[in-house]
């Protein structure tokens, strides 16, 4: 796996049409790091990733990859470097999981370039690492939401990336998947240096697997840095319109927000 | 670690596609042999072998060979794996079975075309088939113009499609009320897709297109592969998506232009060969030359089972695939709203 390459934000606008949902953003994501992106629905978190990795053109700015025009760069280049799984990707009917997984490999295989062992070995330690080999001759359509999504993360593994960026890994999966699939991508982190973004929905288990948390409102940054510097009571009632207090997280140390709501709340009412 | 359940899950996935290949292959070989041995004057398989080599053959061997049998049955293979072709790229791009392109007014465009050409216009045969090509691109680029709003989206360009191929089929129907009779008669014919009286004329201007067409398709293989999986995952490995798109469109109408302006619209070989070929494969993987070769056994056979199969009178092959594919097209009709699968 390369060392992973810097990615920068610089006066960054994206949007759809005529609608204009992130608006000018400057940021540099931390290299080797993981980053987590927070924010309420619809604030514009996927249409900043997408931005990100170069699916969607900006419509002002630029995203910097190594210090380049990510958009000028050939595409296959930039698959080489960075790799994204979208927000609840569909499989096609019947497809099996080892051939989910090889499709990751596309970037490195080219016109004239057959399949190698290197590619196998690619998808076995993809398999491995998300705990998926033993289902690799089964059909993703008979998989459960859990085993799925860490198929999915195995494609997005089998591309071998420096950068790695993942819009809501965790959704549609219980608590214990959950905390599996964040553990895995610390893995990841840790044991290859790769950088890790990702969309999280969850701002507990944000705030805990954060080197770095980004807090989005309406297309702007609100506030990014160390978890425990940002998640103050008064920036998640700005942003997400709750009440809260934040407690130390009893396991991890890193800030845990209590809601307080308008029933059962005790007399932080 | 080792990777040899991912390498042994490879290998089965590849033989299965490999065997099924060769099966199917065998079947167009022997269902090819049929066609030129089998008819009012039967003829041995080592006599055909014979008149093919160019060696001496009892008398009418050749002409009947060469000039009756031959070219007909070459027309139904390419006609065949052209319609299995374009319908595999059409479905397996927009991931719609129903999105093949005699449900959404390919075929159609280019029938009218045809019907135009050969009816009113009265020009020659390859004139003809260049106007059904071209009214098979002008009819695919108004449904996708039709249907574009922020992307493709699966249904839209069903319905849309499923409009202008209604459109087109009065268009078709007003021509050949200003046709003269026998025009218009042998129009009709056409317009079910038959391959009566194909001659060498058909063959050459077919098998041109089809040395270009075909390993397009193939070498675009890999595209498809990509594009199954969805516009941001395909673009985050780094692939084109709206070039290799494009040019996967420009093939598959190519295809189903080229087929239908030799054949005719032969009813239902687009729409049914993928999802048979996706059946007995039994993977995810694209079937873009499985689904080629069924369309070859389904004309070849539909042929051969109209001219000698159903009573005194041949029928032309577009009768008989007709026959099987309209209950099927019913079926995913009745049944894609409630999987869900539409798109
Ligand atoms: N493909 C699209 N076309 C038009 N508008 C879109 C599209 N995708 C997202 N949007 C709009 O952009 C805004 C931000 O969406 P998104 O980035 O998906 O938010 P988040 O991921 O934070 O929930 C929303 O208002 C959404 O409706
Ligand atoms: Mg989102």
């Amino acid at each position: 796996m390369p060392a992973p390459s810097t990615l920068q934000a610089e006066g960054l606008s994206l949007g759809y049409g005529d609608r204009r949902v992130v608006t000018d953003l400057t940021l540099e994501i931390p290299r080797g790091k993981v980053t987590v992106i927070v924010g309420p629905n619809a604030c514009g978190k996927s249409t900043f990733l997408r931005g990100l990795a170069r699916l969607l053109p900006p419509s002002a700015g630029a995203v910097l990859l190594d210090g380049k025009s990510i958009h000028a760069a050939p595409s296959r280049e930039v698959a080489l470097k960075l790799g994204i799984l979208p927000q609840g990707p569909i499989a096609p009917d019947g497809i099996t999981v080892t051939d989910l997984v090889s499709r990751g490999r596309h970037p490195h295989q080219g016109m004239f370039r057959r399949w190698t062992a290197d590619d196998d070995n690619a998808v076995a330690a993809a398999l491995s690492a998300t705990g998926t080999l033993e289902l690799a001759a089964r059909g993703v359509d008979e998989l459960s939401g859990g085993q799925r999504q860490r198929v999915w993360i195995a494609m997005a593994l089998a591309q071998r990336t420096g950068i790695l960026l993942l819009d809501e890994p965790t959704t549609y999966l219980d608590v214990t998947h959950q905390v599996e699939v964040l553990d895995l991508l610390v893995d990841l982190n840790e044991a290859e240096g790769a950088t890790v973004v990702m969309v999280l929905h969850e701002l507990n288990l944000a705030a805990r697997y954060a080197d770095h948390l980004i807090v989005m409102k309406s297309g702007a940054v609100v506030t990014a840095g160390e978890p425990s510097a940002v998640l103050t009571e008064s920036v998640v009632e700005e942003v997400f319109s709750m009440r809260c207090r934040v407690v130390p997280d009893p396991v991890s140390r890193t800030p845990m927000i209590v809601p307080i709501g308008r029933h059962r709340s005790g007399d932080a009412r | 670690m080792t990777a040899s359940p991912v390498v042994a899950e490879r290998r089965r996935e590849t033989r299965r596609v490999r065997v099924v290949s060769l099966i199917l292959l065998a079947l167009v070989v022997a269902l090819f042999a049929l066609s030129l041995s089998y008819g009012s004057f039967q003829i041995s398989l080592p006599d055909i072998v014979r008149s093919l080599l160019g060696q001496p053959t009892p008398p009418q061997v050749d002409y009947i060979v060469h000039t009756l049998r031959l070219p007909r049955a070459v027309v139904a293979v390419l006609v065949g794996l052209a319609f299995g072709l374009a319908g595999a790229i059409f479905q397996q791009l927009v991931r719609n079975p129903l999105a093949s392109p005699d449900v959404i007014g390919v075929t159609a465009g280019a029938s009218s075309a045809a019907v135009l050409a050969i009816a009113i216009l009265s020009v020659s045969s390859l004139t003809a088939s260049a106007m059904a090509l071209g009214g098979a691109l002008l009819t695919s680029a108004l449904v996708y113009v039709l249907s574009w709003r922020q992307g493709v989206g699966g249904y839209r360009l069903v319905l849309v499609g499923i409009g202008v191929g209604a459109a087109l089929a009065s268009v078709t129907s007003f021509l050949l009320t200003r046709a003269d009779v026998r025009t218009a008669q042998d129009s009709l014919i056409w317009l079910v897709g038959s391959l009566n009286g194909r001659t060498w004329d058909q063959v050459k201007p077919l098998s041109v297109a089809m040395l270009i067409l075909v390993p397009a398709a193939l070498i675009l293989r890999r595209a498809v592969a990509g594009l199954q999986l969805g516009d941001d995952v395909a673009k985050g490995l780094g692939m084109n998506v709206e070039r290799n798109r494009l040019a996967l469109l420009v093939v598959g109408v190519c295809l189903a232009g080229v087929a239908t302006a030799a054949a005719g619209p032969v009813a239902f070989v687009a729409f049914m060969s993928s999802p048979i070929a996706v059946r007995l494969i039994g993977t995810g993987r694209p079937t873009l030359l499985p689904a080629g070769l069924i369309g070859a056994v389904v004309v070849l056979a539909a042929d051969f089972i109209g001219a000698h199969l159903v009573g005194g009178t041949p029928y032309p092959a577009g009768v008989i695939t007709g026959v099987v594919g309209a209950p099927y097209l019913l079926w995913l009709l009745a049944t894609a709203n409630r999987t869900g699968r539409g798109g």
